[in-house]
Formats: structure tokens, sequence, C-alpha cells
């Protein structure tokens, strides 16, 4: 395959376009023109497409490990709760005295509980920089400790698919307990302010709205540049024939290591994004479901192309979002004509429509 | 502690019941001998001491009296106001739901007004009470006469002791004889006598019985004022002694339960994994959609118990061979419609399945409403085993554990000895050589996942009996399953069988300390690191093909 750089790819062009216009503008408009004029979005539109464009910053995470390497992991949505959390933590500290119960330190849900001090492990997440490093820190050692394990004893294909389900499962169990710390059933919610702001307003959402499409384009750009160095090359190597890589003298298990670490840290930002966007986090998030609805997005958008995974992410979602509201009972059933649709008829998502008819075009 | 005999004892009062309904009904003639009839005549409408002579009458004529002679001391015994009939009403909170004495036929709910109670004295009631536990003692089955010996042993009653001693040089049932002596041991720890004392409780040691443990932990107490309820050191000592020997005995049956329970666990996921590793094992497909075929065997079993609500064993039976073949229907349809164009490409299958079982529960949900359905269990397996005071096992667990082995060895009898097993195996371990030999493989394909979603609906029909049937009912079991199968080792059904007991113990032994949460994380974080060890599970595929 020819080296596609950025700018020949047209439809790599127009995505980014597409989201430099919606991260730019819609904060402009939002902050800048009075509240009555006609581009003044509602603060409801404003957190929709901030919580897509999370879910498609999470896409291109598992696009990463997916598409560029083939692991098909189906726990990503693990990391993603994790960074969630890890803010969620830091929005919990920042409420302060304003909690039903009024504790300076702990958290409603541990005064409930009847708990006298705060665990050593919500210690620091009231420093914000803190906070930061831990929503990508705990999703990389996590995945590095599970990665390490499992691609160094070389387990592969379903069978790995299978234990990264298992281990999402067993996270959403511990999370459910109320002995975890981590508010049990109900998770992390009530949140007052962010860094001072306060969280319900439509200023600061504009400004997440912003602050989540720039991190969505850098990761997007950055993540593109990563694919195509040598070690990207290695990664989609490995995807392709992983038993001849090795052979060549490759430490496939590294690659591999590299690859998951790093689209974990990514999934873990897009959670942090997430959590204050919708104001709430809780262990639904790690329920396998989740995680099987990412690979959806990312096989409907098209995998291993990046953009494609920011694509099927914002359709799918935008979709549910309309069925849900319309007809409740259609979801699960296009969402499971999707599945079989996408992967028995278009095995390279909409991207690979879209580039077939591009080159009917130019032919 | 009483409580805990009356749960034990639901199912012997069950029996109870129907011998004597069987009596009565079969034995017309007694009710035509004369003597009888007089008695019941004098029982009716005699004076107190009629009464008392048509009860000793009654007593004389033996067991088939005996439901008419505990109506008549629980106060359930009425004649009708009409036509001065004999009858047993159960009150029904606004009247009595009635049913002749004799015959038993039921007569319908009636009001209080049209009936009269037959009242007895407190004297009547005494003797009538020994009268009673000296038919029940006499009577043909021993759990009958186990239960008797339970409840007057539990009674300060001089005369009932008596009817004990005799019975105890006529008893042949050692299970029997042994409770009588159990009642006399317990009744010398309250003698004066040390050595009697000492000898009861060196006797005692030996059984397991909460009687017994109760009445050795009060020989070590201390009462309020301080002292040993037990003044002798010796006898307390003697007690404490045998207190250990019983806790012991008391922990292993403990662990003996607990054992129970993990293969009873361990039952339900190696059947609802089993289906799995039949399509995954031999055709390396992933089918997320197993849990949900799980799922329609269940609602089949609700199906069928709707259609025929007169008969529920018979339908929960038929519901077997009605939910297997709904089951491979359906599982054949996946098959021949998207698993066919998915081969080589098991991360496809996976989710194009995983939509199938999306579509699956929609329909159900969509059909028979987003809450449980229940499904009732039939009477020979609901309560329980008891076998000892210490150790008691749940008939539909036992149940469903006999199932799994049954539908284990079926499975494997027909991979073993079949034409289809032949070549299910031959396809399992060489594809393109199997096809070279002739093995019609797309059919072999279709075959097997039918035979994988069939076993996946019999599951369900165990499933429906032990938990609530429901849209989610298969993913509650799908992470699960494919553990069972991946810790297994992959076209291993042996493997899958341990895997699944193994898995089961492991959590219920974990539960008592951990909670049950917290097991099933440590099982599955085991699970995981044993992954990592034994990347193809425990019993692995060797050979080349295990390499493809």
């Amino acid at each position: 395959m020819k080296l596609i750089t950025l700018g020949a790819d047209k439809i790599a062009t127009s995505v980014l376009l597409a989201l430099g216009v919606v991260s730019f503008v819609i904060p402009f408009c939002n902050l800048v023109l009075p509240a009555d004029s006609a581009l003044h979005f509602s603060a409801y539109t404003v957190s929709l497409i901030g919580k897509y464009l999370t879910f498609a910053l999470l896409g291109l995470s598992l696009d990463l490990v997916w598409g560029y390497c083939g692991i098909l992991a189906l726990g990503q949505g693990a990391f993603f709760a994790l960074g969630g959390y890890a803010m969620g933590m830091y929005l919990m500290r920042q409420i302060g005295t304003r909690g039903v119960y009024g504790d300076p330190l702990l958290p409603d849900f541990m005064v409930f509980l009847n708990w006298k001090e705060l665990p050593w492990y919500w210690l620091g997440f009231d420093q914000f920089w803190f906070a930061l490093l831990m929503v990508v820190l705990v999703p990389g050692v996590l995945a590095f400790v599970f990665g390490w394990l499992a691609f160094r004893s070389r387990v592969t294909g379903v069978y790995l698919s299978i234990i990264t389900q298992a281990l999402t499962y067993a996270l959403l169990l511990a999370f459910f307990r109320n002995e975890m710390g981590f508010g049990g059933n109900n998770g992390l919610t009530d949140f007052k302010e962010l860094l001072g702001f306060n969280i319900q307003s439509e200023d600061l959402r504009a400004v997440l709205l912003g602050v989540t499409g720039i991190t969505l384009m850098a990761t997007f750009i950055v993540s593109r540049w990563v694919v195509n160095t040598k070690l990207g090359r290695v990664v989609t190597a490995i995807r392709d024939q992983e038993s001849r890589v090795r052979f060549l003298g490759y430490r496939v298990e590294m690659y591999k290591l590299w690859i998951f670490v790093f689209a974990a840290m990514i999934a873990g930002v897009a959670g942090a994004l997430y959590v204050p966007q919708v104001g709430i986090i809780n262990p639904s998030e790690f329920s396998p479901l989740n995680s099987l609805e990412i690979v959806i997005w990312v096989a409907m958008g098209g995998r291993g192309t990046l953009y494609g995974a920011i694509i099927g992410a914002v359709l799918v979602n935008f979709s549910k979002t309309i069925l849900t509201g319309l007809l409740p009972e259609i979801w699960l059933f296009s969402l499971g004509a999707i599945f079989v649709f996408v992967t028995v008829f278009l095995p390279d998502g909409i991207v690979g429509l879209m580039r077939r008819k591009l080159q009917e075009r130019a032919a | 502690m009483k409580a805990n005999f009356i749960k034990g004892s639901c199912r012997v009062t069950a029996l109870l019941m129907l011998l004597f309904s069987l009596a009565i009904h079969g034995d017309q003639d007694v009710s035509t001998q004369p003597l009888f009839m007089t008695a019941i005549t004098n029982l009716k409408q005699g004076s107190m001491t009629e009464r008392e002579q048509a009860i000793n009458q009654l007593a004389e004529n033996g067991g088939a009296s005996l439901v008419i002679l505990q109506a008549l001391l629980d106060g359930q015994l009425f004649t009708l106001k009409t036509d001065m009939r004999l009858v047993i009403g159960v009150d029904n909170n606004q009247g009595y739901d009635v049913r002749d004495a004799l015959t038993g036929e039921s007569l319908g709910a009636m009001d209080r007004s049209t009936v009269n109670k037959i009242n007895l004295t407190n004297k009547l009631r005494v003797s009538l009470r020994r009268t009673i536990g000296q038919l029940q003692l006499t009577v043909e089955d021993p759990a009958i006469r186990l239960a008797a010996v339970k409840a007057m042993g539990n009674e300060d009653d001089e005369s009932a002791l008596n009817l004990l001693k005799a019975r105890l040089d006529l008893e042949k049932d050692p299970k029997v004889k042994q409770a009588i002596e159990v009642v006399f041991l317990l009744k010398d720890m309250n003698s004066s006598d040390k050595a009697l004392r000492m000898k009861a409780i060196d006797a005692l040691k030996a059984q397991n019985s909460l009687d017994v443990v109760n009445r050795l932990n009060v020989m070590v107490e201390k009462d309020e004022a301080g002292n040993f309820t037990e003044a002798d050191a010796d006898v307390r000592n003697a007690a404490k002694a045998a207190l250990i020997n019983i806790n012991t005995r008391l922990q292993l049956y403990s662990s003996a339960e607990t054992i129970f329970f993990g293969l009873s666990l361990g039952a339900v996921l190696v059947l609802a994994a089993i289906g799995l590793a039949i399509t995954f094992g031999v055709m390396g497909v992933i089918n997320m959609a197993h849990g949900e075929l799980m799922m329609l065997g269940a609602y089949t079993t609700y199906v069928m118990q709707q259609l025929l609500p007169n008969h529920l064993g018979i339908s929960v039976l038929l519901s077997i061979p009605v939910a297997f073949v709904i089951s491979a229907a359906v599982g054949i349809a996946i098959e021949r419609g998207i698993i066919r164009f998915l081969y080589g490409r098991p991360l496809e299958t996976l989710l194009a399945t995983f939509g199938v079982s999306l579509i699956l529960q929609q329909s159900v949900r969509s059909i028979f409403s987003p809450l449980n359905r229940s499904v009732a269990t039939p009477e020979w397996m609901s309560g329980s085993l008891q076998i000892n005071d210490f150790l008691s096992l749940t008939w539909n667990r036992f149940y469903i554990l006999v199932f799994c082995l049954i539908v284990f060895l079926l499975l494997l009898q027909i991979l073993k000895r079949t034409r289809l097993g032949l070549e299910v195996r031959a396809v399992a371990q060489n594809r393109n050589m199997a096809k070279a030999m002739g093995i019609p493989t797309s059919r072999v394909d279709a075959m097997t996942f039918g035979l994988g979603s069939g076993i996946a609906g019999v599951a369900g029909v165990a499933l429906s009996q032990i938990t609530n049937v429901g849209p989610n009912l298969g993913q509650a079991y799908i992470v699960d399953s494919f553990m069972v199968v991946v810790f297994g080792g992959v076209g291993n059904l042996w493997g899958t069988l341990v895997a699944g007991f193994i898995l089961g113990i492991a959590n219920k032994f974990l539960e008592p300390f951990a909670g049950a949460v917290l097991a099933k994380i440590l099982v599955l974080i085991f699970i995981i690191l044993f992954i990592q060890k034994r990347p193809r599970g425990l019993f692995p595929q060797k050979g080349r093909a295990a390499d493809s």
C-alpha cells in the first residue's frame, strides 16, 4: 500500500475540517454571540455534540488496537470508565461543603455509609493536575499489566477478546460494591464546579466542547503520525502476519503492549472529557455491552483508518439519540441489525464504501 | 429449631396427606364396617364419654383414622348442619375449605355458619394427643414415625415417654430407633446421677442432632448469676469434648454442603457452556447469541406451562425436547443466514452473533414484556432432602446436577458413536482433510451449530427452574460460560465438565468469607491469570490441528 500523506486523503481532510468547524465555531458562537441569536446553540445540543466527540475519541483508541494491531479488545470501555472515574473523583472533591451532608472532606455517599475518613486512594484528587495524571496513568498501568501478562504468553484472537471482556466484567462487579469507595451503584454525580467554574453553566459547556474537539483533532493527527512511523508499520505488520514479524526478529509482544497502553490512555482521556459533560459516572460504563458498542462504531465507520472510527462513533450515536427518543423499542433491533449487516456486507465500513465511490469517480 | 424441623418435614407432611387420602379412597370397606360407623356417629353427636370411646375405637382401626383424629385435635373436624356429614374444614380467612372426612371428596369453600365444630375437653385433648402419637408410631412409613418421635421428644410429657419406651423394643428401623434413644439420652442429661449424665454425653457425641448440640451448649454455659448450669466440672469437660467432637463433624457436613452447592452451580455452568464448547471447538466460532438461545429455552418452558397449566411436571419434561427443537432451529437459521458467510473470520462472527443476540433479546422483550416471567417448579422438584439435622440438599439443585450429567453423557455418546459425531470430530481435527475425504463440511457445520444451540435450549429449561426468566437471562450467563470453555480448553468436552465443576466449587468456597460478588471477581481474575500460564486451557488440543 502506498504511503498516504495527511493531505492526500480526501476523507481524512474533510473529517478534520468538520471537527475544526465544530470545535471552534460552536464555542465561539455561544461565548461571543448573545443568547437570542440564531447561531446560539442550546446547552443540550452543545453537551450532546461534546458527548459524541468523546465517543469518537474512544472509537479512535479502539481503532488503534483493533484496526491497526488486530487485537479485538472487548474491554476498551473499562479504560474509558477508569479515566471517567478519575475525573469524577476530582469533581467530587470540588463539591466541598456544598454536598447534602455538608461534610468538608467526605463525599455524600461516604457520609451516608458512615465512613469516618477518606480512603487513601482518594488522596490527591483535590488537585487538578493530579487528577489529570491519574486519568492517563490508571488506565495506562492497568493496560500495561494486563497486556504484559497477555501478550507475553501469546494469548491471541478470540481468547484475548474474551479475557478483555472478563476484565471489564470483573471491574463492573467490583465498582458496583459500596465497599470499594466509588459510590457503588449510583457512582459519582452531583458535581458543582470544574476549576472554579460552575459545571452547569453554558459557557463552560461550550469551552468543554471546544477542548474535546481540539483533543480529538490533536489525537487524530498524532495517531495518524504514529501509525505511519516505523513503529506503526510494525504494528500493522503484526496484524497481518504475526508469526512472520516474530520470525523477522521483532519483539511482537512489546509492540502490541505499546499500542495497547497508548490506546488505553486515549480512552482514559475520553472518559475524563465525558464525565463533566454528562455530569455522572457510574459502574454501568464498565458493562461488556458498552465495550461491544464501541467495536460496532469502529466496524461501521471502517476500521484501520482512524477517521472511520470518528465517523462511525458519531453516526451510530446520533442514530441512537434519534431512535431511543422516537421508538425506544426499535433501538436494540437496529443496533443488532447494524452488527449483522456491517460484518456481513460492509467489512470495510462506510469509509470503504466512500473510498470505492471516490476511486470510481477518479477512474 | 422447631421451625427448622417443620420446614424439613414439609415433604413428609405432603407425603402423609397423600398416603391417607389414598388410604381413605382405596379402603372403602372401612367406612362400611358397622363398628367404625358407630364410632363416627358417637363422635358426631355423643356425650363427651361416648366421644372418648369413639376416639379409642377409631384408634384401633389404625392408620386410616389418623386423618380424622388429627383434624379433631387441630379443631378442623366439623359436621354439616344440613345432613350431619362429617367433614374436615381448613380455615381460609373467609370461611372453610371443606372436604368429606371419610371419602376425601372436596366440597368447596363454605361459610362458617353452615358447619358445627366438634368440641373437645382438655382432658380429651391430652388423651387424643397420646392416641395420635401412638398411632403415628405404628405407621408403615419410617419417615412419619421419625417425625412423630421428634415431636414427642420435644414435649415434656410422661405418657409420651412411656409410649416411646414401649416402641423402642418393637422398632425395626435403625434411624427411628436411634431417634428414640436420643430422646431418652437427652432426658438422662437432666438426671442427678453424675455417672448417668456422663454416660449420656458419651453416647450422644456420636449423634448428628441439633437437639444434642443445644443441650450440650446449655451445659457448658453460665447462668445469669454467673454459676455454671452444670455444676460438676467432669461432666462439663465431657460436654465440651463432645461439642468439639460434634463441631468437627458439623464442619465436615457443611463442607459437604458447600461442595454440593458448588457442584450444582458447576452443573448450571456446564449446561450453559457445553453447547458453546461444541460450536467453538468444532467451528472456531464464538457464538455470542448462545445465552439468548438459552433464554429461548427458558421461555419455551414458560409457554409450555401456559399451555398445560394443570400438568406442571409433564409440561417441564415436555419442554426439554421442544426447547431443543426450537433453539436448534433458530441456531441453524443463524448459521445458514449469517455465520456461513463469515468462516475464517472469528472476530467478525463474534460481532455478528452479538447483533443476533440483541435482536433476539429485544424480540422477547417485545413479545413477552420486559418483566420477568414466573415459571412454576413441579412438586417433585421443590423442597429438600434432609439427610440429618446438619445436612439437607435441595431437590431442584440435585435434579439439575443429575440432568447436567445425563446431557453430558448423551452428548458424549452422540459424538462418539453416531455418524454425525464422527463427521463432527473429523471436521474439528482437520477441516480440509475431512472435506477431501468427502464429508459435507457445510452440512456438518449446520448440524453442529444446531446441536450446540439445541443444548443451549435444554440448558434454558433447567435454568428456568432456578432463576428468573427474563430477557436478560442469557446475558447473565454468557461471560461465565465463555470462562468455562476457555478454562477447560477448547474442543474438549471433559475439559468443559471439569472446568465447570471446579469454577462452581471454587465460587461456593470463596463466597462465605469473600461475599458473592467478590468471589466472582476473584474467580474471574484467577481465570485471566490462568490463561496467561496456559493459553489453551486445562486440557489443550494436541497435535497440528491445534495451531490452525
